[in-house]
């Protein structure tokens, strides 16, 4: 398949949840057969356009790019890119999309909203395929934005759910916060190097030019262009990918349906901040010891190291599972840093598979269980749940490293890389131990829920693990977490070779050389040993959780408090950043109310005490002494008018008055 | 025929009208006064989009202006100017009007006079987009704000009233500033024609000598005039710290009202800054950039954040409302750290971000009609209920409604694929280019607005369904006719921004211009 057409594996899921919204909500049926169908569809046309990658035999990167708009007397220009990042992962996500739908299929078989959740599913898979194929940042921004959309709509789908409600939130929000450190990255990118597109004949922002422009130039703290931007960038793949510390978000999603759970770990949006970073390589890696590529390790292998912990104090089955995938971006990142884009999306791809198993696994074990999660309270499902048990087992031994399974490869040669990092030996250790810890958490989950006795009363006999739509998609993905490995074993590089486009030479030595087989005997110890040491802590003659606290509560009541609440992070953000946004909102209400608003009425106030002024000195001193000599006109003519009441006796008595005073008055005189 | 005729006919269709409806529609049955109301709002629409084909049809050159002799002794001329800006502006006026007069008929045996002082309304506005001298322009400045004292107070309460008297009296004052600072060019100058005053050579020394104040410095009566003038605007749209009369003033008008007055007004003002201050008062806003954009950067981020202390839903989109347009004085003042030399020297950038600016005055007025209609229409079911905890689990009652108003939401936080984004990536970007923190600080705005928006959905659509408003209707076939084309434009303008810059970017490069080569 052409690269002018490969808009249409993203439009087909996208079409599909168009078609979804205008569907009468009883058309569940139909609408899960539409959006399988269509990922499907995709899937296959994700494959025709792998064959086209591979056709050229030397290494292929075809781009298609059309003017989305213009501004001033430049255009903007959008499109697709097709190399061999894109095609593994689209065709990663196509598959391990197409068999989570499947399997949605059964799972949401009672659910009435089932047209919208396909809906958004579908909306959810054609987000993330555009993220996969676009030729410009932008475009990503886009889908990555969309992406978020998708999975708030998701994992709030219980929206009656508080908890579903706030978490949907939480992911937003918290993905948000990464974004816009993205955002600023792309902007500034943008306006240093002229364009978004990645790959323009020379001109891109992938590119030698301009790669090597931004290397060059240094800002303030000597930290090269490249640098500063591609750790901005960091920052937006950290919250998609769940890293320390914006990592919060990812534990509390799993309010969401469990397909939903499948393909936010799997395939469609944690595996995007990887694919970003993978896809800006060049960028990141334009200086020598770039530091992008430094925090990029020392984030991942923290992260690493530190979400496996804390799994070891989880006690819900899906939170687990999300501190797995927590601690294993953590890997890809470390994989990045220390050995480019080829090892981390070898994990990526393998991981995508056995993580959708486990979580479609889990998926099971809940719907069977009555929606119980809480692994002390299952158990015992190995007998009654046979072929569950055995898909689980292969994902939770691929998780763990066990040899020969696809994660045992692809972690090996994240080690390979991390050992021989000149920066530090730190995060080499710390992904060891991470290892180790994985092995551990993973067979405690295991023998929590399948071994012992069984302690969940609402087992549902009537659920039916071999189900066509439920059991396919696990055994698919079985299939692949077994084999996927293969592709990329230290001697038979045949994954790498091809995303960096070289021809891959079997080569035995490279597997038995000192280092290699150094380090695969320290996997096969830390997975191995790993599990024997939890077998011997958990192991159910050891052990009853019906009647006991886990051992390590026991032993160690003080680490796992802070294991289990893990290390009580979200209560810190509670109380420091979300108080202090809520306190600043306070703040900046306040300061509306009792100054800004204030000023103004003051202001008014100031100019009415004017006019009252002048209304002052106009009524008290204009007008009273006018409205004075008024009255006393007034009053005079009234007392005047008062005496000339018509009757005679008063004028003669005046008369009479009068002349006696003219009289008295005479005589006076005369006297004198 | 030009652009003359139509235009004039899309002032006096509705003054004529509205003046009909006030005298003798006191007893017609408000159904049939709205219906008429809505007839001639149809008719301005359709003089509009006839406008529109024309501008396509004949480009740049269907869109210039023509006068006629008004008042000779003030060498005043009553003209029509139109380029892309103003037919973008004409746009959004001739949809939203629409859109208000449809519940008109609520109002009840008030509804003649509320449909005239409307189409009173719709009068000025046209009047002020059109305008290109400062005399008919400030005429139909104060047309608009008549009108709009009346229907803010038209609930008749007591803190309506005082809401309304605050607004009147605030932008009044805004007002006055600018008169006072156009009569001092005026006295000097003798012209109030924009683009004459922006060409005038040494505006200053001759406003000085004009005036007789040989003892103010140029430098010193320029800002002074500029302060003037720039008040009015800063008032109008507003700008932090001149928001204060906003959230009153929105919370309290008729719902159909606050959508006029965030949808169209507020634009009036930035229309104002980009066609008035903004040429004629270059050199002063060059000197004062930096702070100007202080200032933006705060009515970003301070807005959003009292926007996210609201519990009145009202209040929230008023504030959130401030935060949208701090964006495009951002825009504005970012580029305008070049100076003329650095505007001239890369002239892209600068027309990327008034691009931006442009779609976001379009988008906005959109989204946020959109979001004031719809609260609008929820108080109508709820009997005025507004407040955010009141409500929860609404999308289980009113699923059409809900989905809508989500939509709007995420529109309003710069969803990409929706319409605001594209306003706000092309500002940030075009910003960035100039100056590096302001574009970075306000990001923390464009954060607390996605909060903001997904805490409204939380509290009023998601958790437990509230049964107290289990009965309430969802959308009905009348909303039906404001929701559906609002939401088209948001994803029209999200998905491609092409047609709105087609005409945007033409405006944008001849401001650019005058900016640039203006002495």
């Amino acid at each position: 398949m052409a690269v002018e057409w490969l808009w249409l594996i993203p439009a087909l899921p996208l079409l599909a949840a168009g078609v979804l919204t205008l569907l009468p909500t009883t058309a569940g049926r139909a609408a899960s057969f539409v959006a399988t169908g269509s990922m499907f569809l995709s899937f296959v046309f994700s494959g025709l356009a792998w064959l086209t990658t591979l056709d050229q035999g030397e290494f292929s990167r075809t781009t298609f790019d059309f003017v989305w708009f213009k501004t001033g007397t430049a255009a903007l220009k959008i499109g697709w890119v097709l190399d061999p990042l894109t095609a593994v992962m689209l065709l990663t996500v196509s598959l391990v999309g197409s068999l989570i739908f499947l399997f949605s299929v059964g799972y949401l078989a009672r659910e009435e909203r089932r047209v919208t959740f396909f809906a958004h599913l579908s909306f959810f898979a054609a987000a993330m395929l555009g993220l996969v194929i676009a030729n410009n940042l932008l475009l990503l921004f886009v889908c990555w934005e969309l992406v978020g959309l998708a999975s708030w709509l998701l994992i709030g789908f219980w929206f009656r759910k508080p908890e579903a409600a706030a978490a949907a939130r939480k992911a937003f929000v918290v993905t948000h916060i990464g974004d816009m450190g993205f955002f600023v990255g792309m902007i500034w990118l943008a306006s240093v190097a002229g364009t978004l597109q990645f790959f323009d004949a020379g001109a891109g922002c992938l590119e030698e030019t301009v790669v090597h422009s931004l290397g060059a130039a240094t800002i303030l703290g000597g930290l090269a262009l490249s640098t500063v931007i591609t750790l901005l960038v960091l920052w937006g793949a950290m919250g998609k990918s769940g890293q320390v510390p914006l990592h919060v978000w990812l534990p509390d999603a799993m309010e969401g349906p469990t397909p939903v759970s499948a393909l936010i770990h799997a395939a469609a949006m944690v595996a995007a901040g990887v694919y970003l970073l993978a896809r800006l390589f060049p960028l990141l890696d334009a200086v020598p010891d770039s530091g992008s590529l430094v925090a990029v390790t020392w984030v991942g292998s923290l992260t690493a190291f530190f979400a496996a912990l804390v799994a070891l104090g989880q006690t819900d089955l899906k939170r687990i599972l999300a501190w797995s995938t927590i601690s294993q971006l953590g890997y890809m990142m470390l994989g990045l840093g220390t050995g480019g884009p080829a090892v981390a999306m070898f994990h990526l791809v393998t991981h995508a598979f056995f993580k959708a198993l486990l979580f479609l696994g889990a998926g099971s074990v809940i719907q069977a269980c009555g929606h119980e999660q809480d692994i002390r309270r299952l158990g015992g499902l190995r007998r009654r749940m046979p072929f569950t048990f055995g898909v689980y087992a292969i994902g939770m031994l691929a998780l763990a490293g066990f040899p020969f399974l696809s994660g045992f490869w692809s972690k090996e040669a994240i080690f390979h890389s991390a050992q021989v990092w000149e920066v530090s030996r730190i995060p080499f250790v710390l992904a060891v131990a991470g290892a180790l810890l994985t092995a551990v958490y993973m067979t405690r989950q295991m023998v929590y829920v399948f071994f012992g006795e069984h302690r969940n009363s609402s087992f549902q006999k009537s659920f039916s693990e071999r189900a066509v739509v439920t059991a396919v998609p696990l055994a698919a993905l079985a299939c692949g977490a077994i084999t996927l490995g293969f592709l990329g074993t230290q001697a038979f590089p045949l994954f790498q070779e091809y995303l960096e486009g070289e021809t891959a030479v079997l080569a035995w030595g490279d597997l038995i050389g000192w280092g290699s087989l150094g380090l695969i005997a320290l996997s096969t110890l830390l997975s191995v040993g790993g599990m024997a040491l939890a077998w011997g802590i958990y192991r159910p003659s050891q052990f009853d959780p019906a009647r006991q606290q886990d051992p390590l509560n026991r032993w160690f009541p003080r680490i796992f408090r802070w294991l289990e609440n893990q290390f009580f992070l979200d209560e810190w953000y509670r109380q420091t950043v979300v108080r202090g946004t809520c306190l600043a909102g306070r703040g900046a209400e306040v300061l509306d109310r009792l100054i800004w608003g204030p000023v103004v009425r003051l202001c008014a106030a100031l100019v009415q005490t004017v006019a009252w002024c002048s209304r002052l000195a106009d009524e008290q001193l204009v007008n009273r002494g006018f409205d004075r000599v008024c009255r006393a006109v007034r009053q005079g003519a009234a007392w005047c008018s008062e005496r000339q009441n018509g009757r005679v006796q008063t004028y003669i008595k005046y008369v009479g008055a009068s002349l006696a005073l003219v009289v008295w008055v005479l005589i006076l005189i005369d006297r004198s | 025929m030009t652009v003359f005729e139509p235009i004039l006919f899309m002032m006096l269709a509705p003054l004529a009208g509205g003046a009909f409806l006030w005298r003798f529609g006191r007893e017609w049955s408000p159904e049939r006064i709205a219906g008429i109301g809505l007839g001639i709002a149809g008719l301005v629409l359709l003089t509009g989009a006839s406008l529109s084909v024309g501008a396509l049809r004949d480009g740049a050159a269907f869109l210039t202006g023509s006068s006629v002799p008004w008042i000779t002794t003030l060498n005043v001329r009553f003209g029509v100017t139109v380029d892309g800006l103003s037919l973008v502006m004409i746009w959004l006026t001739v949809l939203l009007i629409p859109a208000a007069l449809l519940t008109a008929s609520e109002t009840g045996d008030r509804t003649h006079r509320f449909v005239a002082l409307i189409l009173f309304l719709e009068a000025g506005l046209i009047g002020v987009f059109v305008s290109p001298s400062f005399f008919q322009w400030f005429l139909f400045w104060e047309l608009c704000l008549i009108p709009a004292y009346f229907l803010v107070r038209f609930s008749g309460s007591a803190s309506a009233n005082r809401a309304a008297r605050q607004f009147l009296l605030y932008t009044l004052a805004g007002s006055v500033g600018l008169l006072l600072s156009f009569m001092a060019l005026f006295a000097a100058v003798g012209t109030f024609d924009f683009i004459e005053l922006a060409q005038t050579e040494d505006l200053m020394s001759r406003v000085a000598e004009g005036l007789g104040w040989e003892t103010v410095s140029t430098g010193t009566l320029g800002l002074i005039l500029f302060a003037l003038a720039f008040l009015g605007v800063a008032v109008k749209v507003p700008l932090y710290p001149f928001h204060t009369w906003l959230p009153d003033t929105y919370a309290e008008a008729p719902a159909s009202v606050s959508m006029l007055l965030t949808g169209l007004m507020s634009k009036m003002g930035f229309y104002a800054l980009l066609r008035i201050v903004l040429p004629i008062f270059t050199d002063q806003i060059v000197q004062l950039a930096v702070w100007l954009l202080g200032l933006a950067v705060v009515s970003v981020v301070a807005s959003a954040l009292a926007a996210l202390a609201q519990t009145d839903l009202r209040r929230v989109f008023a504030y959130s409302s401030i935060n949208h347009l701090g964006h495009c004085f951002l825009g504005v003042f970012a580029v305008m750290t070049a100076g003329k030399a650095g505007l001239t020297a890369s002239v892209n950038e600068a027309v990327t971000a008034f691009d931006g600016i442009g779609l976001q005055m379009f988008n906005h007025g959109v989204i946020a009609g959109l979001l004031f209609f719809l609260t609008g229409r929820l108080e109508n079911r709820t009997g005025g209920e507004r407040d955010l905890r009141s409500f929860g689990g609404l999308r289980c009652f009113v699923p059409r409604f809900a989905t809508t108003m989500t939509i709007a939401l995420f529109a309003s936080l710069g969803l990409p694929g929706l319409s605001a984004f594209m306003g706000e990536f092309l500002i940030f970007k075009g910003s960035f280019f100039f100056v590096g923190w302001a574009p970075a600080l306000a990001v923390l705005g464009l954060l607390l607005t996605a909060v903001i928006a997904l805490e409204i959905v939380r509290r009023v659509f998601a958790g437990p369904p509230n049964q107290r408003w289990q009965d309430l209707p969802d959308l009905s076939r009348k909303e039906y006719c404001v929701v559906v084309p609002a939401l088209l434009l948001l994803f029209l303008g999200g998905i491609w921004p092409q047609w709105l810059l087609e005409f945007i970017n033409g405006a944008s490069l001849d401001l650019i211009s005058l900016l640039s080569v203006a002495p």
